[in-house]
């Protein structure tokens, strides 16, 4: 294997920042916000696979599973909320949501 | 092999600058998808064929459809003003590139020990060395992880389950809780005749 592992670390710095930056750039929509942490988790996983790879230890790629399992049930979870928040109040932006005052 | 990790991150980066910087959300549902398939390929040139399958499965098979499903039933619509951006785009790219190079240089500086694998590859595959470990030395993590899946699954039935007014149900319990005599009323006839 000639690839580097700074190759993959380096990718990894630039997808996480793509999902902060996305973040912060679309606090309108929450839907974009969940899709920008499902970019956060994978590249968290592409640092875990690469790091495991790297030092022949599996334990990473086991860790990856369970951080897909976690992800799996967060954006399940977070679309039934988002599903239940539009019949209640007929839309999905993040500043409609006022009730709690916060 | 270097060429198609270029390539594959090349679209990978690229496309998910175009989930945060699409004005439809379908649009970003699908480079979304673009996202996690060039990833998939990622993970198989770093020797995760297992978990370059399983993303694709999870990811591009439930959670992205999933995230269109709810996008198309929910008709967001484009967003035609892209207003209060202006406002966080400052501070969102400040802190993104403080972010980004943190990370470069923390990584830069990071002494990683390359082990070689042992070369058994012909006897053992990724998913047969995966299964060994996870189901002997993670074994209760492993359950744990399906509770939690289970849990999701029923707080997301129970989150989106309503009861509409109109709509005839049936009550299970009304039916077998019902007794004899609230059920029947027996009329004698004919006696007088």
């Amino acid at each position: 294997m000639q690839l580097d592992p700074n190759y993959f670390t380096i990718l990894s710095a630039i997808l996480f920042s793509i999902g902060i930056l996305g973040i912060f750039l679309n606090r309108r929509s929450i839907i974009i916000i969940l899709m920008s942490i499902e970019i956060l988790l994978l590249s968290v996983n592409i640092n875990l696979v690469a790091f495991s790879s790297f030092h022949g230890n599996l334990v990473g790629q086991i860790f990856t599973m369970f951080v897909l399992t976690v992800a799996a049930a967060e954006a399940a979870i977070g679309l039934a909320i988002i599903v239940i928040f539009f019949r209640n109040r007929g839309s999905i932006k993040v500043e409609d949501a006022e009730q709690l005052k916060g | 092999m270097i060429l198609f990790f270029f390539l594959f991150s090349a679209v990978t980066v690229l496309s998910s600058i175009a989930v945060i910087s699409s004005r439809n959300p379908v649009h970003s549902v699908f480079f979304l998808i673009l996202a996690f398939v060039n990833s998939a390929g990622i993970f198989v040139l770093a020797g995760a064929e297992f978990l370059a399958m399983i993303l694709l499965i999870v990811y591009v098979g439930a959670v992205a459809v999933l995230f269109l499903f709810v996008v198309m039933m929910l008709n967001v619509g484009v967003d035609k003003i892209k207003t209060q951006t202006r406002k966080y785009m400052l501070s969102g790219f400040l802190v993104a590139i403080i972010l980004l190079f943190e990370l470069i240089f923390s990584f830069a500086n990071l002494d990683i020990i390359i082990q070689k694998p042992e070369n058994n590859l012909e006897k053992n595959t990724n998913t047969h060395a995966l299964g060994n470990v996870l189901y002997t030395d993670y074994f209760l993590p492993f359950q744990v992880s399906g509770c939690i899946l289970l849990v999701a699954m029923l707080g997301a039935i129970i989150l989106t389950l309503r009861k509409r007014e109109g709509v005839l149900r049936q009550n299970i319990s009304e039916q077998v809780s019902r007794t004899k005599e609230d059920s029947i009323k027996i009329v004698k006839i004919g006696k007088k005749l």
